[in-house]
């Protein structure tokens, strides 16, 4: 692409000089833009002669199109395009796993937010007055709500020709028959969760001479989105060019297309650049959510705390369309016994269409609904048992050596028993002085002057989680990694050029580390992301640094190969014997032999390497499976809550969490992701859901999906331990995702503990705690 | 509708601004100063947060038509040239920025707070910025940020301690 | 669209005596969310930013009793930092509103104007028995506030009509205001509850809000608390109040609400936690009371 056609504010080379290797805690790159307001996000583009896109969507869960007349529209001063399923060029299909999403509605709309057209105009609200010029003629059709009915009930309406079952896995081990000393059973529910990542869906779409277009976006997954546009374009991938834009956040919710190929058809339609940007209220039909789950659980075991089984059906409500639904049961039932060792299992999971919004990917894919039952299943065997309820957890902990419920047998460190131990031993905060006058924002209710103390009952807590890290059960899982040494004014630089999203998470700092280290240099730059390298995956599954950090060590080792072969020649000295530090070549008969960027000259060194992590494989049709699973992550959280019982109201007073990972490649980082991942945990413990009715959202807004403040909050102790995984690159584990899961049982359990009540639905409200 | 104000220092005028327009989208998308961030629209996540006559305002809730006249100051407009401002070196010192997207709001609104209170408590950081989302660091390293702006402007409270209790 | 920026309070009334339908904007924080999601059109936004006098209180006094008239567009902030002793109840609900941008910027004369049930301003304003001062260029009409409200999100306004300013009684004995909401900052209320002492006239005032279709008073529980603070000799000789009254009370309060199920929370939550609310106001206001600080409700870590 010509830069005349290039963005008013485009992504960025991340060139700021930063110090620091791996283990050690740099400072981000792109800090600096962010906090200046120089950062270029998806929504911050502008280019010369610019429309903008506005999306018509769907007003009921289920109909069946009758017609739509666009006709008025077209004829709207200022409107230069209307599209609907028509114009869609090539496949008008898409998805992550199943190929089942229309890019536009043809003949029915499965969910209440369907886009069913597009305008381009040159203005906001021009396009807004246009959509409400497109007359869509419905047929009203009854909607699929129930995703537990939708598995049983062969009479509802099928939402797809192929029925109504996205993926079913049972997982069975031992004998799933054996009785036990102690039972205890609960049906637990999660409400549906949103990504509420703050940067909207946005993307700026500008069509190019070759035909192709170049499209500037916030997405988890370059080339994913570009083969799926690209297939809707009818385009050869190599003429749909993407560059990623900043991201205001992801959490999953960026998996999914959402205005990729929209924006590029109306770019190409009207030959001029495109912008979309979601609102806060199109943000929640524009993308997917965290699928509500009910799961029923029947725990048993010896009296002296030994579990003898687990049994659990799980529905997952997928919603219209599949998205990440099969990952999430896959994901769910190999993991529904949670982090511990049992030896008879049978777990059934069902992931189903239904009318209401889609759902997919967010943080702690399809382990976040079960954490929460098998935890709170493990508390009521406690109390069953009458045992300490860390204890009956240590004991029954799984650890390295110990076998899945998929027969895997886990060949790297599994310290569950060692982090519940630890974040036991974390100090729990100070009771307020006695006689003294309690701040009403130390309070449940804080500022609004609810309670000076009455009704409030102390609750502590706990939850301890697995997840599984990286692509699973079978999947290609893989990352590259272009790097580029040469000279700069006789420093030597690296360029790093990946297409592996940064999210927020600190991945390109990790980046820039690793090069550091690897090729002794002081100097990295992190090349924008964009799909003329080749694919990274996705920023999820907590993979990218384990593998587009593999992929960068490799890459960097290829280089470094390269440098001392050029040496070893021209100094003649044995490749073997040498090595870099500190910017030289280093011989270890001679010494220093040169520096770097006097061995390199004019001439850079250049390589580029995937990386692949260890092969997994299928489940068989009884969740059996000699590898599902790369690895695995572990947290333990502890809650301290203070409730008014009285009221239902909840001061998170302290949240406490031990992690193992593996090796922290930026310790300071990943304390941040823990505590970010706790901190939406602790909004699915008490207050965020996006409640549907009918196939309808009802609170699609940020006045009423309530996402945690400052002042929900509370301060935490983070202990982080590194018992390395000796197959992954550095021993990295997977960070981001553990958080999420534990936080919740532990908050929701610290609550039991202050109340008595057994609270089987997330979030607590006020209504579950008075009863 | 033309619009006249004062940005950063500097006067500033919009043309063919429609009336239902807001200041965040004029400052974002007709004087090229995209820095204020659109995240909620809806005076609910604090990301436009900028001053207006110099009080910390939601740049989404002003109509467009209420800047005229007025001193705007954004993100843009906080750091010295080059030289960045306190709490701007803070948030990167401590790490409080992961995505950044709630970051310019953030700063607009605790620049504010020391402005005003040059020793916060904790309770008075969390009250002040209450207002302002964050969905990527769980406010603890943005906690410590402004306990070190703080003490960097010249406040003389202790250690910015970020685990095992608030500082009363 | 046209947009008006009347530069003086007369020349604000001519513009909506001439553009009836022009909606007033001043703080922006309802008008300007409706404009941002395409919920409302109007042809005319009447600015009253640019007002002076708007942006003004001055202590009054009315029928003999010493009021505070507080201009239409003075900012939440402002009556918190000016009005915390005088108003208690107000500034403690003005604490509640939103963040502190909002603060900065939404107004008393818009959160009335919207006449949201959920209103924060409300109850302390109904339980000080504020009163409405209405203007047009026709003049100016002043009505007790229980008159404003006619319906959810309805007033009592005429097309010509703006707000101009709120009269409230100062305070003369302790007041309380509580909010529900599920999570601590930043929310739209599920219910609110103010109390006012009137220990010179011996009365009590409530407010509920998200309640009821309006902002109302809970009389009969006003009604009972007086009568029984009277019949015992409390206002002269305050004693520890039974617990059968703040009982009684706290259930008259939840007898006069009206609630509806909403994404914000049930009917039957906000009757309890209205009772609880009150019980709990009124104690803390009753402690105040007895601890001789005869003007005070002050909140407990402004």
């Amino acid at each position: 692409m010509s830069d005349t056609h290039a963005p008013a504010h485009r992504p960025q080379d991340l060139d700021d000089a930063i110090a620091g290797g791996v283990g050690e805690s740099p400072l981000r790159p792109d800090g600096t833009l962010k906090v200046r307001g120089d950062f270029a996000y998806s929504s911050d583009l502008w280019a010369e002669n610019m429309l903008w896109g506005a999306t018509l969507r769907s007003p009921h869960p289920s109909a069946r199109i009758r017609s739509v007349d666009i006709g008025p529209a077209l004829r709207s001063p200022g409107v230069h395009a209307v599209l609907t399923a028509e114009d869609v060029p090539g496949r008008n299909l898409y998805g992550l796993k199943d190929i089942d999403q229309p890019v536009l509605a043809e003949d029915v709309v499965r969910y209440r937010g369907e886009a069913v057209a597009l305008v381009a105009a040159d203005h906001p609200e021009t396009a807004r007055r246009a959509l409400d010029l497109i007359e869509v003629d419905y047929e009203v059709l009854e909607p699929v709500v129930d995703a537990e009915l939708a598995a049983h009930d062969d009479s509802l309406p099928k939402v797809h020709p192929g029925g109504n079952t996205v993926r079913y896995q049972p997982i069975v081990k031992g004998d799933p028959e054996v009785t036990a000393d102690v039972v205890v059973s609960g049906t637990y529910t999660v409400g549906m969760q949103d990504q509420a990542f703050l940067g909207p869906e946005s993307g700026l779409a500008i069509p190019a001479e070759d035909g192709g277009v170049d499209l500037y976006l916030a997405t988890q997954d370059l080339h994913t989105d570009r083969k799926q546009t690209a297939a809707a374009l009818d385009l050869d991938p190599e003429l749909v060019r993407m560059t990623m834009s900043g991201v205001g956040g992801a959490f999953g919710g960026r998996e999914d297309l959402s205005m990729q190929v929209h924006v590029c058809m109306l770019a190409l339609r009207t030959g001029r650049p495109v912008k979309i940007v979601y609102d806060r209220e199109e943000s929640f039909f524009g993308h997917v959510h965290r699928h509500p789950a009910k799961m029923y659980y029947e725990h048993g075991a010896t009296r002296d705390g030994d579990l003898v089984f687990v049994r659990a059906q799980l529905y997952f409500d997928g919603g219209a369309y599949a998205s990440k639904t099969p990952v999430v049961v896959g994901n769910g039932t190999t993991l529904g016994v949670g982090p511990y060792d049992v030896a008879n299992v049978s777990i059934q999971g069902w992931g189903m269409y239904t009318n209401n919004p889609p759902c997919g990917a967010m943080r702690g894919l399809g382990a976040v609904q079960p954490a929460f039952a098998y935890e709170s299943q493990m508390d009521r065997l406690a109390e069953a048992l009458d045992m300490d309820p860390v204890e009956l957890r240590i004991r029954n902990a799984i650890s390295r050596g110990d076998t899945t419920p998929t027969g895997q047998v886990l060949d790297y460190p599994a310290p569950v028993a060692e982090l519940l131990r630890r974040v036991r031993e974390l100090p729990l905060p100070e009771a307020p002085a006695a006689g003294a006058e309690p701040d009403i924002r130390d309070l449940p209710g804080g500022a609004s002057n609810t309670t000076h103390g009455e009704g409030v009952v102390r609750g502590v807590g706990y939850g301890v989680c697995i997840k599984n890290i990286c692509y699973a059960e079978g999947a290609d899982d893989f990352s590259t990694a272009r790097v580029r040494l040469q000279n700069v004014a006789g420093e030597p630089l690296a360029m790093v050029h990946t297409a592996a999203a940064e999210v927020g998470q600190g991945l390109v700092t990790v980046q820039q580390q690793i090069a550091r280290s690897e090729l002794e240099v002081e100097r990295v730059n992190i090349h924008p992301n964009d799909t003329s390298v080749g694919p990274a995956g996705s920023s999820s599954a907590s993979r990218q640094t384990y593998v587009t950090g593999g992929a960068v060590q490799a890459a960097c080792r290829a280089v470094r190969e390269r440098l001392l072969a050029i040496t070893a020649e021209r100094f003649g000295e044995p490749a073997a014997e040498l090595s870099l530090s500190g910017g030289k070549i280093v011989s270890r008969e001679s010494g220093v032999l040169a520096d770097i960027a006097e061995v390199l000259g004019s001439e850079a060194i250049e390589e580029t390497r995937e990386y692949h992590h260890r092969e997994t494989f299928p489940l068989d049709e009884r969740g059996r499976s000699e590898r599902a699973q790369v690895q695995h992550a572990f947290s333990a959280h502890r809650a301290v809550v203070d409730v008014d019982t009285e009221l239902g109201l909840i001061k998170v007073v302290q949240l406490d969490c031990s992690q193992d990972v593996g090796k922290a490649v930026n310790p300071e980082s990943v304390v941040g992701q823990i505590q970010g991942g706790s901190a939406q945990g602790l909004g699915l413990a008490v207050m965020e859901e996006i409640q549907v009715g009918e196939g309808k959202i009802r609170n699609p807004s940020f006045t009423d999906y309530l996402i945690p403040t400052i002042l929900d909050m509370p301060p935490m102790n983070v202990d982080v331990i590194e018992r390395g995984d000796p197959n992954a690159p550095y021993g990295v584990r997977g960070v981001g995702e553990p958080p999420t899961i534990s936080s919740t049982p532990a908050i929701v359990a610290a609550i039991r503990a202050a109340t008595g009540r057994d609270l089987t639905h997330v979030p607590v409200g006020p209504e579950h705690i008075i009863g | 509708m033309r619009l006249n104000l004062t940005v950063n220092g500097r006067a500033m005028t919009a043309d063919d601004v429609w009336e239902g327009e807001s200041l965040l989208y004029v400052l974002r998308e007709r004087l090229g100063l995209p820095g204020s961030k659109n995240a909620c629209e809806q005076g609910e996540c604090g990301s436009c947060t900028v001053y207006l006559d110099r009080v910390p305002v939601c740049a989404c809730l002003v109509a467009a038509g209420q800047a005229q006249d007025r001193e705007v100051g954004t993100v843009e407009g906080l750091a010295d040239g080059e030289e960045l401002s306190t709490v701007q070196r803070a948030f990167i010192d401590e790490g409080a920025v992961q995505c950044g997207f709630c970051t310019p709001g953030l700063l607009v609104a605790a620049d504010d707070l020391i402005e005003r209170v040059p020793e916060p408590s904790d309770a008075e950081i969390r009250e002040a910025l209450a207002g302002n989302l964050c969905r990527c660091t769980g406010y603890e390293k943005i906690m410590a940020a402004v306990r070190t702006a703080a003490e960097r402007s010249g406040g003389t409270s202790g250690s910015g301690s970020s685990a095992g209790g608030d500082r009363t | 669209m046209d947009f008006l920026r009347p530069a003086g309070w007369s020349e604000a009334l001519e513009a909506k005596a001439n553009h009836p339908d022009a909606t007033p904007i001043a703080g922006g924080t309802d008008v300007m969310v409706e404009l941002n999601f395409d919920h409302r059109r109007p042809e005319t936004l009447l600015d009253l930013t640019r007002i002076e006098q708007l942006r003004e209180w001055s202590r009054t006094e009315r029928n003999g009793v010493p009021t505070v008239r507080i201009g239409a567009a003075v900012p939440y902030a402002r009556l918190i930092e000016e009005l915390g002793t005088t108003l208690p109840g107000l500034a403690m609900a003005a604490r509640t509103v939103g963040s502190p941008q909002i603060r900065n910027r939404g107004t008393l004369g818009g959160n009335l104007a919207s006449a949201s049930p959920a209103g924060d301003g409300h109850p302390p304003l109904l339980a000080s028995n504020a009163e409405i001062e209405l203007e047009s260029v026709r003049g100016s009409r002043t009505l007790p506030l229980a008159d404003f409200f006619t319906g959810v999100k309805r007033t009592d306004m005429a097309p010509d009509e703006l707000i101009a300013a709120v009269h409230v009684p100062e305070g003369t004995g302790p007041q309380q205001f509580s909010k529900i909401g599920t999570r601590n900052a930043m929310v739209i209320a599920v219910c609110t509850f103010a109390v006012a002492l009137h220990p010179r006239r011996r009365g009590v005032g409530t407010g509920l809000g998200s309640a009821a279709p309006t902002p109302r008073s809970a009389t009969e529980a006003e009604e009972f608390l007086a009568g029984a603070l009277a019949e015992d000799g409390q206002w002269d000789d305050p004693r520890p109040l039974p617990a059968s009254v703040t009982e009684r009370f706290g259930e008259l309060v939840a007898r006069a609400a009206a609630p509806i199920d909403d994404v914000r929370g049930t009917a039957g939550y906000r009757t309890h936690a209205l009772h609880v609310l009150a019980r709990r106001t009124l104690s803390w206001a009753w402690d105040e009371y007895r601890s001789g600080t005869e003007l005070s409700g002050r909140q407990r870590c402004a």
